[in-house]
C-alpha cells in the first residue's frame, strides 16, 4: 500500500509541476493504478520485459506469506537488492493464507505460499497469478534416538491420526509416539494433509494429542528435545538435530524428489493479483533465473 | 491571577482528556474485538462455540471449551504453586526483614517483573520441561500444565507478593502492639492478626495475579504444548491431569491468527472476546474486594 500511495503522491505532484509549466499536464491521467512512475504507462497490462539491465530499476516490492518460503525468498530479494541498489524489497511471514488472501487483496505485491492454491481461493480472487518458483520435500522426523528402518504413507497416516500409537508397531522401539504438528493453517501442514492424510479411502484428521508448534523451526526445536516424538519437516530446515526417515525404503533426498522416488513433496509459490507490475515482474524473473535458481537448489529443488 | 485561573482549567481539561482516551481505547477494543467476532456468534452460535470441545477449523469445527478449561487450569496451577511463595514473600518482606534486606530483596522482586516473559517461556522450554518429562507416566511428554503452570507461577510472584506485602504495611501499628502486649509471640501476632486484618487486600493481590495469569501468552505457547484436545489424566492418579497437553485461549489467538481467514479468524476473535470477558470479570472481582476494604 505505501508504494501504491507513493505513485499516487509522484503523480499528483508531477502534474502540478507540468501544470505550472504550462506543459501537456492533461495526457496525464490520474488514477493510473501501479503505474510505474518513470514513465507514465497505460494503466492496465505492464509488459512483462524479460531482460532488464541490472541497476536500473528502483522502487518498493512487498512480499508476505509463507514461512516456509519466508527465508529463501529473503535470501534471493537481498542479492536482487545487491544488484539493484535502489530497489527496497520487504518480505514478511505470515502463513499461506496470508500469503494468498494478501496478494488477492493486493495488501502486498507478491504474495507467497508454499502449497497448492485451493479453489476456494481461485474462486475469491480470480486475478491471481501463481509463479511456481520451487519444490520443497517434506521430511518426517524422528528424535535422534530413535531407531526406525523405514515407513509407509499409511503408516504415517496412522501414527499421526493417532492410530499407531507405539513405535513398537512400525518396527521401531517399544515406546509411546509423542506426535508434532504445525497448527492448523500453515502451509506445510496444508501440504502434508493433502498429501498424506486424505491419501486413504477417508480423510485422516491430525490427532488433538499431538503438540503443536507454531513455526519449522519450533517443530525442529521441539523434536529434537523431546525423546520419541515425530514430525513433518520442510527439506529447507533438516539439519543434524533431527533424524529423517526414509518413506517406503527412499531417503528423503533432493535427489529422490527429483528422480520421482520420494512421495511428500510440494510446490513453493508466489502469487501476484493480476499481471504483476514492472517491478514485481523483474524480481519473479530473478527468483526463476539463474541466479534465483542457484540460490533455490541449496535446500530445495528448482523448478525445472 | 488570571493567566493562573487559565493553567488551572487548561490542565484540568487535558487531565480529562487523557482519561477518557484510556476508556475509549478499551471501549473502541471491546467494539472492535465484538465486531469481527460477530460473523463467527453468528455462523456458529455462542452456545456451539462456548461449549463444543472440538476445534478443527479444518473441518469448520469451533469449540473454544478446551481452551477455557486449558486456560482455567493453568491458572489454578499456578496460583497453588505462586502464591504460597508469594505471600511467605510478602510477610516477610512487611514484618520480618530487616530494613537492609528488605531494601535488596523487594528490588529483586520487582526484577521478575520486568523479565519479558518469552524469557521465562525459553527457560521453561529448556529447562522445565525435560524435567518434568522425568515424571513417569504414559504419554508424558514434558509439554503441558505442569511445566506452564511453574513458569505461571514465577510470573504471577511480583504482582501478588508486592500488593500483599502493600496490604500487610496498610495495617495499622496498633494492631501489632495491642497484639504483642498481650503477650503473643511475633509470629502468632502475623498468623492471628495481621494477616486477617490484611485479608482483603491479599484476596484481591491474588485475584489481580490470576488476571495476569489468564492474559500470559508467549511464555504458555513455548510450553504447554498447544494441543486442542481436552486436558485429561494420564493414568490413574488425577493430578496426571497437569502433565497433559493443553491449549490457553490466548495460544489459540497467537498461534493462529497469522494464518487465519473468514470464519477462522472470527472465531479466534470470539476467543479473544471471550479472554476479554474473562478477565474484565476478575478485575472488577479484584477491585469490589478492594473498594470493600477501604470502606
Amino acid at each position: 500500500m505505501r508504494t501504491h500511495h507513493a505513485w499516487i503522491y509522484g503523480l499528483v505532484v508531477a502534474s502540478v509541476l507540468l501544470t505550472a509549466c504550462g506543459g501537456t499536464a492533461t495526457e496525464v491521467a490520474p488514477g493510473t493504478e501501479a503505474a510505474p512512475a518513470t514513465e507514465v504507462a497505460p494503466s492496465t497490462e505492464v509488459a512483462p520485459s524479460t531482460e532488464v539491465a541490472p541497476g536500473s530499476l528502483s522502487g518498493q516490492l512487498s512480499l508476505a506469506g509463507s514461512t516456509t518460503v519466508q527465508p529463501l525468498a529473503q535470501e534471493i530479494a537481498d542479492l536482487f537488492m545487491e544488484q539493484n541498489p535502489d530497489v527496497v524489497i520487504d518480505v514478511q511471514g505470515g502463513g499461506s493464507s496470508v500469503g494468498v488472501t494478501s496478494a488477492g487483496e493486493g495488501t502486498v505485491d507478491i504474495g507467497m505460499a508454499s502449497r497448492a492454491i485451493r479453489d476456494s481461493e481461485l474462486t475469491e480472487f480470480p486475478d491471481l497469478q501463481i509463479f511456481t518458483i520451487a519444490f520443497d520435500g517434506i521430511a518426517i522426523v524422528v528424535h535422534a534416538d530413535t531407531a526406525l528402518e523405514t515407513l509407509s504413507i499409511d503408516q504415517i497416516r496412522d501414527i499421526f491420526a493417532g492410530e499407531i500409537t507405539n513405535f513398537s508397531e512400525v518396527g521401531g522401539p517399544d515406546a509411546d509416539i509423542v506426535v508434532v504438528s504445525r497448527e492448523e493453517g500453515s502451509g506445510t501442514r496444508g501440504a502434508f494433509e493433502e498429501l498424506v492424510m486424505e491419501s486413504g479411502d477417508t480423510e485422516a484428521l491430525i490427532t488433538e494429542d499431538a503438540i503443536l508448534q507454531p513455526s519449522n523451526g519450533a517443530v525442529r526445536t521441539t523434536v529434537s528435545e523431546t525423546p520419541n516424538s515425530i514430525a513433518y519437516l520442510s527439506f529447507g530446515f533438516l539439519d543434524g538435530s533431527v533424524t529423517p526417515v526414509p518413506i517406503d525404503g527412499v531417503e528423503a533426498t533432493v535427489a529422490n524428489v527429483i528422480a520421482g522416488s520420494y512421495p511428500i513433496f510440494r510446490p513453493l509459490n508466489m502469487l501476484t493479483n493480476g499481471a504483476p507490475s514492472e517491478l514485481a515482474q523483474a524480481f519473479l524473473n530473478f527468483v526463476l533465473g539463474a541466479a534465483g535458481q542457484d540460490i533455490v537448489a541449496e535446500d530445495y529443488i528448482t523448478v525445472e | 491571577m488570571e493567566v493562573r485561573r487559565v493553567v488551572d482549567r487548561g490542565g484540568r481539561v487535558a487531565l480529562l482528556l487523557t482519561a477518557l482516551a484510556s476508556l475509549l481505547i478499551v471501549l473502541l477494543i471491546g467494539l472492535f474485538t465484538l465486531r469481527e467476532a460477530w460473523p463467527a456468534l453468528q455462523d456458529i452460535g455462542l452456545a456451539r462455540l462456548l461449549t463444543g470441545t472440538t476445534w478443527r477449523p479444518g473441518i469448520g469445527s469451533y469449540g473454544i471449551l478446551s481452551m477455557v478449561v486449558g486456560s482455567i487450569l493453568v491458572t489454578l496451577g499456578a496460583i497453588a504453586l505462586g502464591v504460597p511463595l508469594a505471600l511467605g514473600c510478602a510477610v516477610f518482606l512487611a514484618e520480618v526483614a530487616p530494613e537492609r534486606v528488605r531494601s535488596m530483596v523487594r528490588p529483586a522482586v520487582e526484577l521478575l517483573a520486568g523479565v519479558p516473559s518469552v524469557v521465562y517461556g525459553l527457560f521453561g522450554m529448556v529447562v522445565l520441561v525435560p524435567l518434568v518429562r522425568q515424571i513417569p507416566a504414559p504419554r508424558n511428554t514434558g509439554f503441558g500444565l505442569l511445566a506452564a503452570s511453574a513458569v505461571l507461577a514465577v510470573m504471577i510472584l511480583p504482582t501478588v507478593a508486592n500488593i500483599a506485602e502493600d496490604a500487610i504495611r496498610a495495617v495499622p501499628q496498633h494492631y501489632r502492639e495491642g497484639s504483642l502486649a498481650l503477650g503473643t509471640t511475633h509470629w502468632q501476632t502475623i498468623a492471628g492478626v495481621v494477616l486477617p486484618a490484611a485479608r482483603s487486600g491479599i484476596v484481591a493481590a491474588i485475584v489481580l495475579g490470576i488476571g495476569r495469569a489468564l492474559g500470559e501468552t508467549m511464555a504458555m505457547i513455548m510450553v504447554i504444548g498447544n494441543s486442542v484436545g481436552m486436558p485429561g489424566p494420564l493414568n490413574s492418579n488425577p493430578l496426571s491431569l497437569f502433565l497433559s497437553q493443553a491449549r490457553t485461549l490466548t495460544g489459540n489467538i497467537a498461534v493462529e491468527i497469522s494464518y487465519a481467514t473468514g470464519i477462522h479468524r472470527s472465531a479466534i476473535f470470539a476467543t479473544g472476546a471471550m479472554l476479554f470477558v474473562l478477565i474484565a470479570v476478575v478485575n472488577s472481582t479484584a477491585r469490589l474486594i478492594l473498594r470493600g476494604r477501604t470502606q
